[in-house]
């Protein structure tokens, strides 16, 4: 089908059939094959269209609009320029939300990444099965909101097992999510435990990957374990390590679920992340304008981290090739 | 004879004399090791969910006094029956509850409703853009598609603001198509999911049904959708899960007892538990049943989304 139509446009056999009244049939009909299928298409894509013309394109452009704006929901959005950036930039409770949620990140991540790593090369070494996946996956598929509950109740400053063990063992009981010091590392710890299957099947796609004869000649090579591990394993897994950094970073970035079921932001101010604080400034403060700004830093935040991954860790380039 | 002794007269039996030549294996440090934090990794991955049920299985005035006994604390299926709506609120009471029912039945339907209709939209209407986008040409598809992608990068919380604003002025507030709609259409993944696996259908049996004479509409529904079954039932079952478990968008628009979804009303019923006594056993009673759709779609359809997941993740 394809072939014929190109024949069609081919120089040569426009040439041959230059004779009068050809021509037109030719031009409508490479016109159409310009064209293609563009009518069905439209039929094909319209739903979808209306979704995201609706959905993700008109909110993204509002989004931007209403962060110029002093709007709580009540009157109409009134334009004030750049305050709303500027108030940000001298408003404690952003900066206090930005090291709030960046001390998780760092955390949730950092943990994550390593377990993952570990957990993934266990199940390449010695336990590719299905089952062990399966079970490492569980946590990731049930809601936040029930793992957050869950830990929630084991990690009771009362009656929580947690507790229960360390008391046992002689060490003093902690409230885990109701102390300062402790309520974001728990939560990134219970963010840990939800993803780690979650991120080691993703590694463990990437080491599948690998081809085996350069484990052979490694191998050949007399290359010890460790060895082997720095040299190839880590380089060759770069570009599958990169994008699962990238999307678990932005992830992490945007966490809500399990601080707003636990601790709500507390106490005082100690776990209220950047995206709890949109909400409450939105939702608790109508207003509407302040929280458009403070999603607008977040998403340039969000894109320039994702860049900088990308950049810095080379994640388009494999070793491979 | 002889061969049917090997343990006297091994040398004899060829299958025997391979392993005589083999040295002995040493018993395996290295792998007993890995095995083990296999193992570990297991239990701190299964013990909470079995600690949730036998939570759930307790009274709650035995929770204190028998707060690290393994077994359930004074076995008992009121915390079940209380979160099923099965018990009076005097019981509820008196067996240590708040006596404020989880109206659960009503949450359970708001979230079959609202996941079914999105899952079954998402899926139908991101497979006929996937087919747009991978077997039909037309001007433009590579741009508009690269749109459609960019929109990945857009976090959820900077669309919710906006799309919240329009779904109140659409009057749209506390109703199933209020929280549906946002979902019901598109999302860039599912597309792009699709996509990839419709680009490496064969052309070969369409080409042969156009010949036939077959319109687009035909082909899609009668050759491209049967034979796109496994994927489009893996995305389903994604979308399935991510819909039951969503709790941001559910939250902002559909706080309303009418429409409250499970995981917004776990939620509710959490922080209605006054901070001295919280009913422990209702909730693990009803965040057990809260999450067993998603156990039981996983243990029936497990390998299929864990075979998924190399895939989905690296987008």
């Amino acid at each position: 089908m394809t072939t014929l139509t190109k024949q069609q446009r081919d120089p040569a056999g426009r040439a041959a059939g230059t004779k009068a009244g050809k021509t037109g049939s030719t031009r409508k009909q490479s016109l159409t094959h310009r064209m293609g299928d563009l009518r069905i298409a439209m039929v094909f894509i319209f739903p979808a269209m209306i979704g995201f013309v609706a959905f993700f394109l008109i909110p993204t452009i509002r989004g931007v609009y209403l962060s110029f704006t002093e709007y709580s929901i009540l009157g109409d959005p009134t334009w004030i320029g750049i305050k709303n950036y500027t108030a940000i930039f001298a408003d404690e409770l952003f900066w206090n939300a930005m090291s709030v949620t960046l001390q998780y990140v760092a955390l949730n991540i950092g943990f994550q990444t390593v377990i993952a790593l570990g957990l993934a090369l266990l199940m390449h070494r010695v336990a590719k099965s299905t089952f062990v996946r399966g079970a490492l996956l569980l946590p990731f598929l049930v809601a936040n909101v029930i793992v957050a509950l869950l830990w929630f109740w084991m990690l009771d400053y009362q009656l929580g097992i947690v507790n229960e063990v360390i008391s046992w063992l002689g060490g003093q009981r902690i409230a885990f999510f109701g102390s300062e010091q402790w309520a974001i590392p728990t939560i990134a710890f219970v963010n840990v435990w939800r993803h780690m299957g979650y991120t080691a099947l993703l590694l463990f796609a990437g080491l599948q990957s690998i081809p085996s004869h350069v484990y052979e000649v490694a191998s050949l090579d007399g290359a010890s374990p460790t060895r082997t591990f720095w040299s190839i394993t880590m380089p060759l897994l770069r570009p599958v390590m990169v994008l699962v950094l990238v999307v678990t970073v932005i992830g992490s970035f945007q966490v809500f679920d399990t601080v707003a079921v636990t601790t709500a932001g507390g106490p005082i101010n100690a776990s209220r992340v950047i995206q709890m604080y949109i909400y409450q400034k939105a939702f608790t403060e109508s207003d509407f304008g302040y929280a458009s700004a403070l999603s607008v830093i977040l998403f340039v935040i969000l894109a320039l981290v994702a860049f900088v991954q990308m950049k810095f860790l080379k994640g388009n380039e494999s070793d491979l090739d | 004879m002889t061969t049917s002794t090997p343990s006297r007269n091994g040398a004899t039996a060829p299958a025997r004399t391979a392993i005589i030549f083999k040295p002995r294996q040493p018993f395996n440090w290295r792998r007993a090791g890995a095995w083990t934090l296999v193992v570990i990794a297991l239990v701190v991955t299964i013990a909470p969910f079995l600690w949730m049920l036998r939570t759930a299985l307790s009274s709650n005035h035995s929770l204190a006094a028998n707060a690290g006994n393994l077994l359930p604390a004074d076995f008992s299926w009121g915390a079940f029956k209380r979160v099923l709506g099965l018990q009076t609120p005097e019981e509820a009471i008196a067996e240590g509850g708040s006596g404020a029912a989880i109206n659960f039945w009503w949450y359970l339907r708001s979230s079959i409703i609202v996941s079914t209709l999105i899952t079954v939209g998402q899926v139908f209407f991101s497979s006929m853009a996937a087919y747009a986008f991978s077997r039909l040409r037309w001007p433009g598809r590579e741009k508009v598609f690269a749109l459609f992608l960019a929109t990945m990068m857009v976090p959820p919380i900077f669309t919710a603001l906006p799309n919240f604003l329009m779904i109140k002025n659409l009057g749209l507030l506390n109703t199933y198509a209020g929280i549906i709609l946002p979902f019901l259409f598109m999302t860039p993944f599912a597309i792009f999911f699709l996509r990839q696996f419709f680009l490496s259908m064969s052309r070969e049996v369409e080409e042969a049904a156009m010949l036939d004479g077959a319109s687009k509409f035909r082909i899609y529904f009668k050759i491209v959708l049967p034979n796109a079954a496994a994927p489009l039932a893996t995305l389903a079952l994604l979308t399935f899960f991510g819909t039951w478990n969503e709790y941001f968008w559910p939250l902002l628009v559909g706080q309303d007892e009418s429409v409250r979804v499970l995981t917004v009303g776990l939620g509710v019923f959490k922080s209605q538990s006054p901070q001295g006594a919280p009913d422990w056993s209702g909730l693990m009673a009803a965040t057990l049943i809260a999450a067993l759709p998603v156990l039981i779609l996983f243990i029936a359809f497990g390998k299929k989304v864990v075979n998924s997941i190399g895939f989905s993740g690296i987008k």
